[in-house]
């Protein structure tokens, strides 16, 4: 080889190192803004994290103290009934389609279940305002409740139907030839066999509902006071930030530092639980 | 041999499963009816009116629609080279082994993190650094709009575009890689004349997906735009997307119009993110069958 060939070569073999340190840099910055979103959040959150912060009620401005407890118990109450209202049906037509798997309904429904998953989430949020505060005359945490099904229904029928599509049919098989009923076959045999698979999705989806704010705007509202009446509103932890986000008032916003830091504890808890259950008990025939 | 049980049990998954196109079919629905006054009062003036004005009763949603299309798009250029570096290296340089573990399950919390909470940290921490960057270029220095809505929603975007992105590259036949290195090529340009022209179309795919979350993106964008309802200038100018007005102003709305025009927004929002999403996902599944 002569001289310039080689000096190509190395040309070449420079342009392919420099190449990966770029490719490496750039992916290394696109994940610091968890850190500095974590970092930032914690150091402002931190020093408001207390009993009396998780147990009080927001006080009015001047006060100094106060808490978010009613937003802690809004939040859960919201993703409960979400949650009851849900994953009945989400599971209910997860199987549908892994049943139905060649019928060209079971298409249709599929590629529903991905449209709605699209519907961005304010929209969804009117849709619970046309369905339930209109008629009902009021703002209500079951109107909200019923956008956060909204969003979470989507989810929970992907997971179970990429789940149940996983399991081979000799299992069902094995079951019917015992002369099992197919009803029975199907809670007894299926699902529990796609229970991991399904139980992620129903994490994913919690944490997907549980940090949700758009489409509370005009249904929950926001209540400064505690309550347990699915009829009324009710405040709930990203409804709060947003509203003592943008107010003028530190001990407000301080506040808000606080609820955040409680929030993205949650959500992100909520994350690596669905992953850890993913690795551990992925289904493997 | 059916049981009566069995026939029921099907009924119940079949009536479930048709609930959901019922329900999609009901979205749409009430939505349309709840905006037909504002349809019909309007007509497409809506689309090109530049007025914004409650009290005269006259609504046109220029403004928005152009606040969303720029900030969804600029949010994409942002996005793009962050989201193919990242596909890049998670689907070639470190498909496998630890590394690549940690790095995705990094991605995947950051697509975890509630809109909220980027809304609240762009706050106070993005808008400062653009309203120093707007005093040194002497423009007049917000802090909030178009840009800054642009930053944080890039951030936000990046995960998705990335973790579809990587799919695709994932998915070059082998053959194809190995006979380039076979005959010597280096890893950058394997990526250069291999992966990139055969992910070209799947990399697209992947960006259409994200404009779709880009464009529904709400409370984030709400926080950090500046929510100014007038035709916005430059992309430094406080602005407003569909969505942001939206919260801003549908809990407050009086009057049918009002509330009427409103909806229209987010049926138009809903119909533009739907056949984004559709177009998205058209291209992969053609892929995917190759």
């Amino acid at each position: 080889m002569n001289i310039k060939e080689e000096r190509k070569i190395t040309l070449r073999i420079i342009k392919d190192f420099f190449f990966k340190v770029v490719v490496g840099v750039i992916s290394i910055t696109s994940i610091l803004p968890l850190f500095l979103i974590l970092f930032y959040i914690i150091k402002r959150g931190i020093s408001s994290i207390s009993w009396n912060f998780l147990t009080n009620l927001p006080k009015p401005v001047g006060e100094i103290g106060g808490g978010i407890s009613n937003a802690i118990v809004g939040t859960i109450l919201l993703v409960l009934v979400a949650c009851v209202i849900s994953i009945p049906l989400g599971v209910l037509v997860g199987l549908y389609i892994s049943e139905e798997k060649k019928g060209r309904l079971a298409a249709v429904v599929s590629l529903c279940a991905e449209s709605l998953q699209s519907i961005p989430s304010i929209v969804i949020g009117i849709i619970a305002y046309i369905w339930i505060v209109k008629p009902m005359g009021h703002f209500s945490a079951f109107s909200g409740s019923v956008a956060l099904a909204l969003m979470m229904l989507p989810i929970v029928v992907k997971a179970a139907e990429e789940t149940l599509l996983l399991l081979p049919d000799t299992l069902k098989e094995a079951s019917l030839a015992l002369g099992v009923p197919y009803y029975k076959t199907v809670l007894k045999v299926i699902l529990p066999a796609g229970f991991s698979g399904i139980m992620t999705g129903i994490l994913l989806g919690v944490a997907r509902i549980a940090g949700e704010t758009a489409p509370l705007l005009f249904t929950a509202f926001g209540n400064p006071f505690m309550n347990l009446n699915i009829l009324k509103p009710v405040h709930s932890l990203p409804l709060l930030i947003f509203t003592y986000a943008i107010s003028p008032y530190e001990e407000w916003q301080k506040l808000a530092w606080g609820a955040s830091l409680v929030l993205i504890f949650l959500v992100l808890l909520l994350n690596l639980i669905s992953k850890v259950i993913v690795r551990r008990w992925k289904i493997q025939f | 041999m059916q049981t009566r049980g069995d026939t029921f049990f099907k009924n119940v998954l079949f009536i479930s499963g048709i609930s959901i196109v019922v329900i999609l079919a009901a979205i749409f629905l009430s939505l349309l009816l709840s905006s037909s006054l504002s349809i019909k009062t309007f007509g497409i003036k809506f689309l090109l009116g530049r007025e914004w004005d409650p009290v005269q009763k006259n609504f046109g949603a220029l403004p928005f629609v152009l606040g969303t299309i720029l900030t969804s798009f600029l949010s994409l250029i942002i996005c793009a080279p962050f989201a193919i570096a990242i596909s890049l290296f998670l689907g070639e340089y470190f498909a496998k082994g630890k590394i690549s573990t940690l790095v995705s399950t990094m991605i995947e919390l950051l697509a975890g993190i509630p809109s909220v909470i980027y809304g609240f940290w762009g706050l106070f921490v993005i808008v400062p650094l653009v309203r120093d960057l707007e005093i040194k270029f002497n423009i007049i220095p917000y802090g909030v709009g178009i840009f800054t809505a642009s930053i944080i929603l890039a951030i936000m975007i990046i995960p998705y575009a990335a973790s579809i992105s990587r799919e695709v590259i994932t998915m070059v036949p082998s053959n194809l890689k190995e006979a380039a290195y076979s005959l010597g090529a280096t890893k950058y340009e394997v990526i250069k004349k291999i992966i990139i022209p055969y992910c070209r179309s799947g990399i697209f795919a992947s960006m259409l997906l994200a404009l779709g979350r880009a464009l529904g993106e709400t409370m984030a964008v709400t926080m950090v735009i500046g929510n100014s309802n007038d035709l916005p200038q430059n992309i430094f100018s406080p602005s407003n997307t569909m969505a942001s007005v939206i919260a801003n102003e549908f809990a407050e709305a009086s009057g049918d119009i009002y509330l009427s025009s409103l909806i229209e927004i987010a049926l138009l929002l809903l119909i533009i993110t739907f056949l984004i999403n559709i177009a998205g996902k058209f291209v992969l599944k053609r892929l995917s069958v190759v």
